[in-house]
This record gives C-alpha cells, structure tokens and sequence, in this order.
C-alpha cells in the first residue's frame, strides 16, 4: 500500500515532501496515473495536488493573466477572464481529450508531462509564457520553453512544484487560431496542431506574427524563418505557400502509429494556409 | 485510512488503502457493480461518477481522493424507489443493447444536461464524446438525452 496525501495548503505539502521524498505529485492522474497502471512510472508514495487553493483559479494581475496549475481544463474554459484575453487557449483546450478528461486534467499537468502533443503547449508558446516553481527555499520563474527540456522533460527540479503559469494579455493580436490534425474530433492525441497568433493591419498586412506546431518533433517547434518571411507581407495564399516551405525546413517530426514523418512534415507547413481570410 | 464520504446521499466511512482505485472500492467494498471498468485508461468513460455533480473517471481516481466529496453512482441517480427521466428515455428509445457503456453514459449525460439543459443534438454529441458505446451506434443515445432534456425541463417524467 502507498501513502496518498492531500495537502490542503502549502506547509502540508512541503511537510508530505518532507516525509516521502520521493513521493510524486499528481493534480488530476490523468497522465500519471495512466502511466503507473501501465507501469512505466512507479512511485513509492503519492502527493495529490487537486485541494491545494494556492494552485487554483485565474488571475487578472496588471498587463498579466495568472493561471493556477492544479486549474483543470473544464475551469479554464468556463473563466470569463480566459475566455476574454485568451482565445488562443480557449480553442486548444476545447480540443483536449474529453469532458471527463478535462474535468480532471489540469493545466500544470499538461506543462510538466511535456508531451510534444500537449495541446496548452504551443499556445502557451506563441504566447511567451512563463513557470513559476516554488519550493520550501523559494519561487523562481523561468520562460516556459525554458522549462521544457525534452520530450517528456522538465527542468523541474526535486522538491519543486509548479504553481502556476503567467501570459502577457495579447492585446495587439487580432487573430487567435489553434488547429489540430487528429484521427478523430475527440480523445484524439494530435498528429500535427499550429498555434498563431497574429496582428494583422486593416489592409491586410501582417505586422506581427507568432507561430508553433506541436507533434513535429520533440517538443514544441518553432519556424522564426517563417515568421520572418510572413512580417510586413501581405495575407496572400503566394506568401503563406512560400513561408510554408520554411516551416517544413524547420520542423523534426517522428514516424509513429499515428502518422508519417513525412505527412507530419506536410500537414505542418499546409496549416499556415488556414489563416487565409475567409 | 479511514476515508469518509457521501454517496449516493448516504454518509459514510470506509477503512480502506488510499491508492487503490475509486471503481475498485465501489465495486468491490461497496457491491455497487453499476459503475464499470471498460479500459482503466481514461478513454471509455464506463467508470464515469459524479463528484460534486461534475463527471469524472473513477478509473483514474484514487480512495484518497473520495474523502469529503459527494459521489453519486448510477445506483444512487434515482432517489429511494423514483425513476429518473434519462434511464427511462434510455429504455424507450432502445439506447441500450449490451449496456456496458450506459451507467457511464446516462452519469455522462446528467452532467452535460445539469450545466446545459436543452442542449443542440450537436452539444449532446460533444457532451458525451467521453463515453464511447460500441453497439448502438449513438443515435437511440442522442434521441434519449434529447427526450430526457424535455422531459426535466418540462417538469414530469417522459411517458
Ligand atoms: C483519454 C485521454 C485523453 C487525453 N487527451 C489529451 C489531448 O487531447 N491533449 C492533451 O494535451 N493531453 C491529453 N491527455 C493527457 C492529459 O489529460 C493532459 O496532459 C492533462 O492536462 C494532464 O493533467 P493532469 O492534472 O491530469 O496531470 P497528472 O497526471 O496529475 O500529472 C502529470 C505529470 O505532471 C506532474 N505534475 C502535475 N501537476 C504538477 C505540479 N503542479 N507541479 C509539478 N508537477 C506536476 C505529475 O507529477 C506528472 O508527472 C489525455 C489523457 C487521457 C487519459
Ligand atoms: S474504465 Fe475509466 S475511462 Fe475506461
Ligand atoms: S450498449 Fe453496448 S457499449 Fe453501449
């Protein structure tokens, strides 16, 4: 039998963490408790992170929005704050799994499993967001692609845990677009998923532009080529098609059940096509 | 450890390890044999329960994370001898042939129909997009949560 703790404020847990060091910690078990049944994650102890009021809720701080991490997906949807600055986010996470999983599957969860087909992670990507991780000796904070070392890989550190995630409001974007290729329209894991984020002139020029694909290689991908090649042209198909070659260029897909790398590596560049107005 | 919750609207208190599973713990402490485990992944929805009204999947729920909450299975839907509209839409229109998806499926539905009471067919589709049926094919199922939405906001039990 494992110990399973549920700290109810920050000095329970550092106190759980202090007992069981090598305990891990989980908010909605979506991910980890999955891999423990499969059995490629054993854990001698479990900290369970879902009543902790530290790690909840949606914040308006200034020019900033704090994301709690143990928020789960359904919450985030359904905040009025989320739905107003982050549209990005919004249509990612009304993607992810299924209304149980989101019910359960947080936001924190999603960032420290560091799947490359995590659907907050290229969002939260174009979106410069930012880790905050604290610990009994202190907090830092850390740009998200910073945090994220590799497939699977954090630079969370032990006895460390994710409190939350902060995103500039993108209040000159004025195109928010996810897509995601699956096999299916729910409980699909992504083959290829584009996040953009845009600031479009009324004449149609592009002034500024943010892109990142997920499942293309071993984490989140980004093509600055490509951004390069979209800033101060025009939204034309000719232009998307040219800087569409850039993100193929750029992008490192595998070959795996879902799909070819080599479809990958199309589909990722054909997705630039969907921000063609109308 | 001594885990104390509600369910179905009774209070009580288990001895039991706190990592095994929420399903195991209604099936097997408590005989409530409802509730099913089809993958024990997160991908079927059989296990689907109702935390503090929400859906969730006790397949991925540990006997820890029951205490203090209140649990509503597929036994405990319709109150002391009642009926509840969605079972018995569920048995006009014939959405149910082997009935292993459907305790999960009805609790799936009672959730999307508490948040969103007359919901599109289209809704219906995506509220229950977590709990996959392999034999009717879906449709008698949107016909029943579509019937069984009318028949609570109108008040009465369908006929
Ligand atoms: C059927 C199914 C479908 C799915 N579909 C999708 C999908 O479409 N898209 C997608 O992106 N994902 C999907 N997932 C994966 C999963 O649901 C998400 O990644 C979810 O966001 C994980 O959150 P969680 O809280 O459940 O994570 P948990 O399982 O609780 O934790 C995941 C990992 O993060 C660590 N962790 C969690 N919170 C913290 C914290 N605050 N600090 C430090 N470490 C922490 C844990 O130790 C663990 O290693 C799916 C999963 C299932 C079972
Ligand atoms: S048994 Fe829980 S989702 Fe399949
Ligand atoms: S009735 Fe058999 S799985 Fe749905």
């Amino acid at each position: 039998m494992r110990k399973v703790f549920l700290p109810r404020d920050m000095a329970e847990l550092w106190s759980a963490m202090a007992d069981e060091p090598a305990a891990r910690v989980y908010a909605g078990g979506t991910d980890l408790l999955v891999a423990m049944r499969a059995g490629t994650v054993v854990a001698p102890a479990l900290i369970c992170l879902e009543r902790l009021a530290e790690l909840q809720g949606v914040r308006e701080e200034g020019e900033e929005i704090w994301l709690g991490a143990a928020t789960t997906h359904a919450a985030l949807l359904s905040n009025p704050l989320v739905g107003r600055h982050l549209p990005l986010l919004v249509q990612a996470l009304r993607t992810l799994g299924s209304p149980p999983i989101r019910n359960m599957g947080t936001i924190g969860g999603n960032i420290c499993t560091a799947s490359p087909a995590g659907d907050t992670l290229p969002p939260l990507y174009v979106l410069a967001a930012e880790v905050e991780l604290q610990s009994p000796g202190g907090r830092r904070r850390l740009p998200l692609r910073d945090f994220i070392a590799g497939p699977g890989q954090t630079r969370l550190e032990t006895g460390e845990i994710l409190t939350g995630v902060r995103v500039r409001k993108p209040v000159d974007a004025n195109c928010h677009r996810f897509e995601k290729i699956g096999q299916r329209q729910a409980l699909a894991c992504c083959i290829v998923s584009m996040a953009a984020l845009l600031t479009v002139t009324p004449a149609g020029v592009v002034a500024s532009i943010r892109l990142a694909w997920g499942s293309v290689g071993p984490t989140v991908m980004e093509a600055p080529a490509a951004e390069a090649a979209l800033t101060g042209s025009f939204m034309t198909r000719e232009n998307l098609h040219r800087a569409a070659v850039f993100v193929r260029q750029a992008v490192a897909p595998i070959d795996d059940i879902r799909a070819s790398a080599a479809y990958r590596r199309e589909v990722a560049g054909n997705l630039l096509l969907r921000l063609l107005p109308g | 450890m001594t885990v104390q919750f509600n369910l179905n609207g009774r209070r009580i208190a288990l001895d039991v390890d706190p990592d095994r599973r929420a399903v195991d713990i209604l099936r097997e402490e408590l005989g409530l044999t409802g509730t099913k485990e089809g993958c024990g992944a997160g991908e079927c929805g059989a296990c689907t329960i109702l935390v503090d009204g929400v859906n969730r999947l006790s397949c991925l729920m540990l006997a820890a994370q029951l205490s203090g909450r209140e649990i509503t299975t597929i036994e405990g839907l319709s109150r002391e001898g009642g009926t509840h509209p969605l079972p018995e839409a569920f048995v006009k229109h014939g959405a149910v042939q082997c009935g292993f998806c459907t305790p999960g499926m009805i609790l799936g539905a009672a959730a999307l129909l508490q948040e969103n009471p007359a919901p599109t067919r289209d809704e219906i589709r995506r509220g229950i997009s977590g709990n996959l049926c392999r034999c009717t094919g879906y449709q008698k199922i949107v016909d029943a949560v579509a019937e069984a939405a009318r028949a609570i906001q109108e008040g009465e039990p369908s006929s």
